[in-house]
């Protein structure tokens, strides 16, 4: 659902073949269906690029539909993307439905003449479920339904109860909310924690995933409403920058790059007090560490709530033979019940705000993170969201942006110089 | 055939276009038919080597993105802002300095191993094969591995070192660091691999040589030198050639190294020219990663003249 996790993609791959080769052969039921149901059997590939919880619900669309066959492929989540468009460009090999992240949607929606027009298989009536500014990030320039959203990355911040204590910072989360009102407050917070010393931990794990938070809560980023890359000249993305590297000369970050193998290994052995948490980030903290279960607790994002990051959409290419029964395997998996599902099991912020209110939801606690109640934290994050237009190449702006502080991290540029090389970066961005 | 002909006047009336036509069969069977033999060979290369090549180099001299329909021709636009690209340069030492670093100690280290193997051992096919191990295992989990070992924090190489007084070393972010720790992957998968080409080159040196030598009373390391190595030459030539290729072509390592980072580090401290073309092929831009592709083509073919060039040279000849 969020970002990627290399690594453990292979044998979750082939884990995920072998329960779909399985659940093919035992679901068998070869009769006819006898609701008219085309006798024929097609097979429906799924692509997504990291684990999505999906295989109860592939059981549950077999149900009403025995002819129809589910594989799901995934790729590390670059990957992913790129071979989409590799696909898309030669017309084969593109799964019947694809996962496409945020960072990516405005890449694949201008594209309207690649993907099936959902609207023409009455998909257009789920928009009253969802939240508009999700909705409409599926469509393409001229209003074809080409993508169904599945989660949104409303933002909390993740931390580590024992490393609080040790600091001499309040444990509750409450209190821990009001540490940080904005981001200034959250980089002060961490210079006294430095200054505590606790042995082997620093702040944060690395700036870049601030960065992209901070970026993220401005009314604009990286490309204004008409796609033009005014990153360069945002003030709000140089505030951010400014910071970032206020941060880093505090001595404040890990310095461990997200979801790289140190990272995980840092998190397991708590190289770093907090962390930024998009929902979907719960997950793949309870995944990457299973033996901190109890040492987590989730507070308010720093510069009051707002920001997204990630999410998906679900699309349907038009290499795909089986388009109705694709657009119907996209209205199941993205239907109110199973979003609710997935946020329960996956973490998986829901994009249908009338779940907002739905008690499963706001009720519900996460053991994992010291049962932080955050089925409310990011609904209450979700309802503060004031989305932000992404364009076309936002992934390889941040790309340029995040390589950038980490020369500054590093010590091998200095800020000015770096900032400097990340613009003639975005220069060469076509 | 040729003794006969004086004495064959009967052949004169026979229409000179059959004589002809026979003559051309021959000659056709003597010329064209070993290129017929060649052919599937020749067809396969053509689709798969020569077409990507000249194909190539027509997409180098345009502006040409993979998802636009228009493809503008530029010329040699394309180069002349590869020769003024700082990151191209980059690129380019980065992989020379991996290059070198990877293949003079690996070669080195596995003449000592084929010459170590090559002598009656116990369990000999069992040393053999393990030295084929590394080779067979996937360069996905070789790379994973090595760089939990070169991990900057928990890393079991830092931590050895620490017993020595030296303070963490962070091996991703340094440019001469992270080109010693993908040297080492290369070279743990590469030098029983290029062991055993060497091993099989040298069990065609005539025994007896080493029998002389032996009773002459010349050194194991002598032997090495002055018996062994001149014999087999030519295979260190391939060798050395075929390795600086794969030099040449690094790009596993780095990617995956660097977490899938493309641009080999933050500061490209380790991005090969493979990655690099890597890099402008995901950014769709194929022109220029097409041009990137034929220099690089260019520095292959005179990286492997140099080599001819100085492996013909050095070395003594038992001849």
């Amino acid at each position: 659902m969020g970002k990627l996790r290399p690594g453990r993609i292979a044998p979750m791959f082939a884990a995920a073949l072998l329960a779909a080769s399985v659940a093919a052969c035992g679901g068998g039921s070869d009769e006819p269906a006898a609701s008219g149901q085309p006798a024929e059997k097609i097979k429906l590939t799924v692509g997504l690029f990291s684990d999505f919880h999906y295989a109860p619900l592939y059981e549950e669309f077999k149900k009403t539909h025995p002819n129809v066959e589910i594989v799901e492929r995934r790729a590390q989540f670059n990957d992913h993307h790129k071979n989409l468009t590799t696909q898309l460009a030669t017309g084969a090999g593109a799964a019947d439905v694809v996962a496409v992240e945020a960072g990516y949607i405005a890449t694949f929606t201008p594209l309207a003449d690649k993907f099936y027009d959902l609207g023409q298989y009455g998909l257009g009536k789920r928009q009253a479920d969802y939240l508009d500014w999700k909705w409409s990030q599926g469509l393409s320039p001229d209003g074809k339904l080409l993508g169904l959203g599945t989660d949104i990355g409303g933002l909390a911040m993740c931390y580590r109860t024992d490393l609080f204590k040790e600091a001499g910072l309040p444990t509750d989360r409450d209190e821990v909310s009001k540490l940080w009102p904005t981001w200034e407050d959250y980089s002060r917070v961490g210079q006294q924690f430095v200054a505590a010393k606790v042995k082997g931990a620093k702040w944060f794990d690395g700036p870049g995933e601030n960065f992209r938070a901070m970026v993220d809560q401005a009314p604009v980023g990286y490309y204004d409403e008409q796609n033009n890359l005014v990153a360069g000249t945002n003030p709000d993305v140089k505030k951010a920058w400014d910071l970032s590297v206020q941060m880093l000369q505090a001595d404040e970050s890990a310095k461990l790059l997200a979801f790289s193998p140190p990272w995980n290994t840092g998190l397991t052995k708590g190289s770093f007090a907090t962390i930024i948490c998009p929902s979907w980030k719960t997950g793949s903290i309870k995944d990457a560490a299973p033996t901190t279960a109890g040492k987590w607790d989730v507070a308010a994002v720093p510069g009051g709530g707002g920001g997204n990051q990630g999410g998906t959409h679900l699309m349907a290419p038009k290499q795909g033979k089986h388009p109705k029964e694709a657009a119907e395997l996209i209205d199941l998996l993205t239907s109110k019940d199973n979003q609710l599902k997935l946020f329960t099991d996956a973490g998986a912020l829901p994009s249908i705000p009338a779940l907002y209110d739905d008690p499963t939801i706001t009720g519900f606690t996460n053991p994992f993170f010291s049962d932080a109640p955050t089925g409310k934290i990011f609904t209450d994050a979700a309802k503060a969201l004031k989305p932000q237009h992404v364009g076309p190449k936002a992934g390889d702006v941040l790309t340029a942006f995040g390589n950038a502080l980490q020369r500054v991290e590093q010590g091998k540029q200095q800020p000015d110089a770096a900032w400097q090389q990340a613009l003639q970066d975005l220069d060469r961005i076509k | 055939m040729a003794t006969r002909a004086p004495d064959r006047p009967t052949a004169v009336p026979r229409h000179r276009s059959e004589r002809f036509s026979r003559q051309l069969a021959y000659r056709l069977d003597v010329k064209a038919s070993p290129y017929a033999y060649v052919m599937p060979f020749l067809l396969v290369f053509c689709a798969f080597g020569l077409f990507p090549l000249v194909y190539t180099a027509w997409v180098s001299l345009h502006d040409w993105t993979l998802l636009s329909d228009v493809h503008k021709f530029v010329g040699l636009d394309n180069f002349a802002f590869l020769l003024g690209d700082e990151y191209f340069w980059n690129a380019t030492f980065n992989t020379v300095s991996i290059g070198l670093v990877s293949t003079v100690p690996q070669l080195l280290l596995a003449i000592w191993l084929a010459h170590l193997l090559n002598r009656p051992l116990r369990a000999q096919t069992l040393f053999r094969v393990t030295l084929l191990l590394p080779n067979v295992t996937s360069v996905v989990a070789v790379v994973v591995i090595f760089s939990q070992l070169f991990g900057r924090d928990y890393g079991l190489i830092n931590w050895v070192l620490s017993w020595f007084g030296v303070g963490a070393i962070d091996w991703n972010a340094g440019t001469a660091s992270s080109h010693v720790a993908i040297s080492t992957m290369i070279m743990w998968r590469w030098t029983g691999y290029n062991a055993l080409i060497f091993l099989a080159a040298m069990q065609a040196v005539p025994r007896d040589l080493y029998e002389a030598a032996t009773i002459d009373g010349a050194s194991g390391f002598t032997q090495l030198r002055k018996i062994t190595i001149p014999m087999i030459k030519p295979t260190i030539v391939f060798v050395v050639v075929t390795s600086t290729i794969g030099a040449m072509q690094v790009v596993a390592e780095p990617l995956l190294f660097g977490t899938y980072s493309p641009t080999g580090g933050p500061d490209r401290q380790y991005q090969t020219l493979s990655l690099f073309i890597y890099e402008n092929f995901a950014k769709l831009d194929f022109g220029y990663a097409s041009a990137i592709s034929w220099m690089m083509f260019v520095f292959i073919v005179i990286a492997a003249g140099i080599n001819y060039l100085l492996t013909r040279r050095s070395g003594g000849n038992l001849t």
